[in-house]
């Protein structure tokens, strides 16, 4: 049976989850922050992280963002194969949604519409939409507005098959090291592994979007995550880049089968403010 | 040590600051960001004098939020320094003083902070709804055109920042490993 959804859904939803994701933190960012500030010692690190609880209350209290930067709208849509969109152009609702979203949500205009030319188109749109068809008859939506600071720290590496585990954690960790303080400390560091070049950049994105906490189905990514979460911490970059405990919050990563002669590490990190917010319809 | 200063920054001022302290800083400074930064570098290359009185001053890299109606400003936070890099060494010998931002800056900006007494401080990002708090008044001053990237003047009251590279050079990043 093919079920009809109209766009004009999708535009209220999205605009919607616009204004939601940049004030509201989802809960399990909220206790990772919590749990941080619990840990540290330094005064330093305890005081940003301080700083950082007291801007995710005044942020929903008063509904000011909790970053300026409120990003360029990144959205997953996971569509039924079974649903069939009326009233419009899926895409064109996609952008009507982020820009009124933007727009009654007071929240910061940061696209430019062409690399190099640099004007701002001045609500935001583009968002930059990732399809996927699955079965059944539901559309999943995700949001995640991408703030600029930790996205021009992020990388794409392609390892050769014999640089292993340890080539993969090598990169991984290199790309926290080599982002330091710029990122905005902790992080999120979501790992796409395998693939190709552009498959694991879109599932490093995709693994940010995962709670903070849950850990990969398969046994020996399970295990890679603790391992880099542990490592990173390790390096005392700390809250803000200014030394502590905690550099990274979560280690997210997805991965998917590869070729022969390849092993794609993508990383893309995030900052604090890792905002996502999912939807069925 | 924790310290509350006033702007403009004065010498006598700058010179006591060590990296890793703790300020509050009140009165008058800047916001310029990536697009306000090459426009101000194209003026000066075009013999153009400055839209803003650059001697004595502090920058604030920073990109607002909208403001809300009844509301001085949006969310406030700062953004990463060292894009910006290339611009400073130029502003910093035309006598700014002050730069508020976040990350890591270059050895050229270094030294040039260091020729002309200049102090960088980092606000800590992504807490721009806590920032914006501090601020008491925002005006648009120049390259209105560019939105969210003009160059706003803004009045700021205790509003805290740490000292991440002082006048000496000493680099508050640098001693942090990673």
């Amino acid at each position: 049976m093919v079920r009809e959804i109209a766009v004009e859904t999708v535009t209220k939803i999205v605009c919607d989850m616009c204004i939601q994701a940049n004030h509201f933190l989802s809960p399990d960012m909220e206790k990772a922050l919590k749990e941080a500030g619990e840990r540290e010692e330094r005064p330093l690190a305890v005081r940003v992280l301080g700083q950082l609880e007291e801007n995710l209350k005044i942020a929903g209290e008063e509904m000011i963002p909790i970053c300026q930067d409120t990003g360029m709208a990144v959205i997953f849509m996971k569509i039924g194969q079974d649903v069939h969109f009326v009233g419009g152009e899926l895409e064109a609702a996609i952008n009507e949604g982020v820009r009124q979203g933007y727009t009654k949500g007071y929240l910061r205009k940061s696209v430019v519409g062409d690399p190099l030319l640099r004007v701002n188109t001045g609500d935001n749109t583009p968002a930059i939409v990732h399809y996927g068809i699955v079965p059944g008859d539901k559309l999943e939506i995700t949001l995640a507005p991408k703030g600029f600071g930790s996205e021009n720290m992020s990388r794409v590496f392609m390892l050769k098959p014999a640089d292993g585990v340890e080539g993969v954690k090598q990169a991984v960790i290199q790309a926290v090291k080599d982002a330091g303080p710029n990122a905005c400390p902790p992080l999120v560091v979501g790992v796409g592994i395998g693939g190709t070049f552009e498959k694991a950049a879109i599932m490093s994105k995709e693994a940010l979007t995962r709670p903070v906490g849950s850990h990969s189905s398969e046994k020996h990514i399970c295990k890679l995550e603790e391992e880099l979460l542990e490592e990173m911490n390790e390096l005392e970059i700390g809250p803000g880049g200014l030394g502590g405990k905690t550099t990274a919050l979560a280690v997210n990563i997805n991965s998917c089968a590869t070729h022969i002669a390849g092993l794609p590490v993508a990383v893309n990190l995030c900052c604090h403010v890792n905002r996502h917010v999912k939807c069925v319809v | 040590m924790e310290r509350h200063l006033k702007l403009p920054l004065q010498e006598q001022d700058i010179k006591k600051l060590h990296a890793g302290d703790y300020v509050y800083l009140t009165g008058e400074m800047y916001t310029a960001r990536d697009a306000a930064h090459k426009r101000m570098r194209d003026a000066l290359d075009r013999g153009e004098k400055l839209p803003v009185e650059i001697k004595g001053s502090a920058i604030y890299y920073m990109g607002p939020s909208p403001a809300r109606e009844g509301r001085v400003i949006g969310s406030a936070g700062p953004t990463t320094s060292s894009r910006m890099d290339r611009y400073v060494p130029q502003l910093l010998d035309l006598g700014m003083k002050g730069m508020i931002g976040k990350g890591k800056r270059s050895a050229e900006v270094i030294d040039a902070m260091v020729r002309n007494g200049g102090v960088y401080f980092a606000a800590v990002g992504g807490a721009g709804a806590l920032l914006s708090k501090c601020i008491k008044s925002s005006e648009v001053v120049a390259y209105e055109d560019l939105g969210t990237e003009a160059i706003r003047r803004l009045y700021v009251e205790d509003f805290p920042v740490i000292v991440a590279i002082d006048p000496e050079g000493t680099d508050l990043y640098a001693s942090v490993s990673g």
